[in-house]
Parts: C-alpha cells; structure tokens; sequence
C-alpha cells in the first residue's frame, strides 16, 4: 500500500468518527431535551393523574401574562452539569415506575409525604435553584408587591431565607401528616 | 250540547289569549329582570365586565357590629380543606405576631355546645363561609342600609 492512500484512508476513518461523534452527541442531547417536555412527564399516569391535576390549578400554569413554568422548569437544573446529575437520579423513576411503587393515587397519597420532603430537601440544600431561574432576587421590585409580599420578602431574606422555606405546596397539594418540623417559613 | 261546547272553547280561547298578554307586558316591564338583562337565555350578550380584587389594604371597616371582618387581601388559591388550611398559617394564634397579622377570635375554638376546644373548632375552620375579600364590583341591588352611629 502506498503512502499516499494510507494517508487517504486515515482522513476517511478521521472523518466517519467525526460524523459519528456528531451523531451520538446530537442524539444525546435530542434524548436529553425530549424528556424534558412536560409532554413527556405527564405521558405516565403517575404524574399525570396526581400533580399535574393540581398544578393545572395554579398561577404557574394559568395566569394574567400567559407565561408558563413546567414540570422540568422547577424539577430540572437548567445548568448543564446540575442537569445531567438529577438526569442520571432520574433513572430510579424508570425503577419505581416499573416497579409500579406509585401506580395508584392510593399509594400514590402514602408516598407523597416522602416524596414532598425529598424535593424540599433539594430545593433547600440548592437554595431554590430551580425558582431562581425565573424569580431573580435582585431583579423583585419590592415596591411594587402586596403589602404583604413586600413585608415577608423583605424580611425573609434578610433572615436568609430561601424560596421553598415559605412557598411550600405552590404548584401541588401538601401532602398528609405534616409536622412542625417541616413549616420552615419561620 | 253543541252550542254549550263552542261557548266553551271560546271562553278558554279568550282565557289563553289575556293570560298569556298580560305574561308578556309583566316581562316587558321589567318586574322579572335577570342580571344579563332582557336577554334570551340563548340569547348573544356581552359579557359582564369583569371586576378586580380590591388590592391589599390594612383592614376594611365593618357595617354592623356582629359583621365578620372582611379579608382586606387577596385570597386567590388560598385552599381549606382537609390538609391544609392557608389562611390559618398566618392567622393562627401560633403564627399571628410573627406574621403580624389579626389572629382569630377566641369564639372559633369554641364548638356549638359551648365547649372550648384545645384548636379551632371544626364549625370554624371553612373561614371564607364568614370572612369574604371584596370586589370593585357594583352592588346589583341599591339599599340604603346604614351602620349605626355606634359604628
């Protein structure tokens, strides 16, 4: 074989990676962002049936501008390297969801305590990450909230509040069985 | 026999014909008027102008003495029911001086038999039965109710 020609098929092999690296990584990412749509959320009963009934009722799917948040808005980091880590947890849904863990709104209502703590836990430990996307601290007009909202956001924060602190059950129904423990607004 | 039928006949004839009349020229008057106005129940109508919450203020004056507060802000989405009650997060007696808001009558934790009760009573608990937020709304009816001079 000359040099010439092993040089030819070098580039060839060179290339076929390449289009094949853009392949996979445009199929990693139209996978990330597929199941990334309330579409895709609500295609399991699960959710469909429980909290998306109850957040159809709230500001953040029905309100005066028509500015929506979705599932993956408050659920799913929008920075890449958050993003992917709650992607790979989300691989213990696909578990439970096989497993059938909350197939019913029966067991669905005993888990929901849980469950609630578990995603207040985070928003907790991230400070409020996911709202903060939208609702940006530094940008809040405080003189143009209610009188209430401007006293408690003026106060919480300079207690050092975090969004979840107060804003508990917003978009779902609070589950049974609370304790004292868990109304952190004060 | 025959003669006696027909009078009969015209007589409901007659009957028929002033009833229904008068029917009409009471619903032309406008003794019977639905908040739409004289317009068919299918009937196009506009719409009624939509009215706004009144916006927060610190508390509304009552009319009378026995007058449950108003709700001087907006309880949009506030939820009573079974697990959670929003309003009493900051009406509690728990929550009020932090929240620096009214705390509830010492009466709601008292049950229809008299007995105090260690938390709200059960007959109290639904707080939007008595205590309302208002609208910019005009009043459908005029009445000249005044408070007394006590108020």
């Amino acid at each position: 074989m000359s040099a010439e020609s092993l040089l030819g098929s070098r580039w060839k092999i060179l290339a076929g990676f390449f289009m094949l690296g853009i392949l996979f990584w445009g199929g990693f990412h139209w996978a990330l962002a597929a199941t990334n749509t309330e579409t895709f959320c609500i295609s399991c009963h699960e959710m469909k049936e429980n909290v998306y009934k109850e957040y159809r009722e709230t500001v953040h799917y029905y309100n005066p501008s028509g500015v929506r948040a979705t599932c993956p808005d408050c659920h799913v980091p929008k920075q890449w390297q958050h993003m992917i880590v709650r992607k790979i947890q989300a691989s213990n849904e696909l578990w439970h969801k096989f497993r059938g863990t909350i197939d019913t709104p029966e067991k669905f209502e005993g888990k929901r305590l849980e469950l609630a703590r578990n995603v207040w836990y985070t928003m907790k430990t991230t400070d409020s990450r996911e709202c903060r996307n939208c609702h940006d601290y530094k940008s809040m007009d405080f003189t143009r909230q209610g009188l209430r909202a401007n006293d408690f956001h003026e106060r919480g924060f300079s207690k050092g509040k975090t969004c979840i602190d107060c804003h508990k059950g917003i978009a779902h129904a609070l589950p049974k069985g609370m304790t004292a423990a868990d109304d952190t607004s004060n | 026999m025959k003669k006696r039928l027909q009078w009969f006949l015209w007589a409901a004839l007659a009957v028929l014909l002033i009833g229904g009349g008068s029917g009409m020229a009471m619903a032309e008057n406008g003794e019977v008027r639905g908040l739409r106005g004289q317009v068919p129940l299918n009937g196009a109508d506009q719409a009624a102008e939509p009215s706004r919450w009144m916006p927060d203020s610190h508390g509304l004056p009552r009319n009378f003495l026995q007058q449950p507060p108003l709700v001087p802000h907006q309880i949009d989405n506030y939820k009573i029911d079974m697990r959670q009650n929003k309003c009493l997060t900051c009406h509690s007696w728990s929550k009020a001086r932090e929240n620096r808001a009214t705390k509830i009558s010492l009466t709601h934790f008292r049950n229809r038999f008299g007995t105090e009760l260690s938390d709200v009573s059960p007959q109290r608990y639904f707080c939007t039965q008595c205590h309302v937020p208002q609208k910019d709304a005009k009043p459908l009816v005029d009445n000249t109710f005044k408070p007394v001079d006590a108020m």
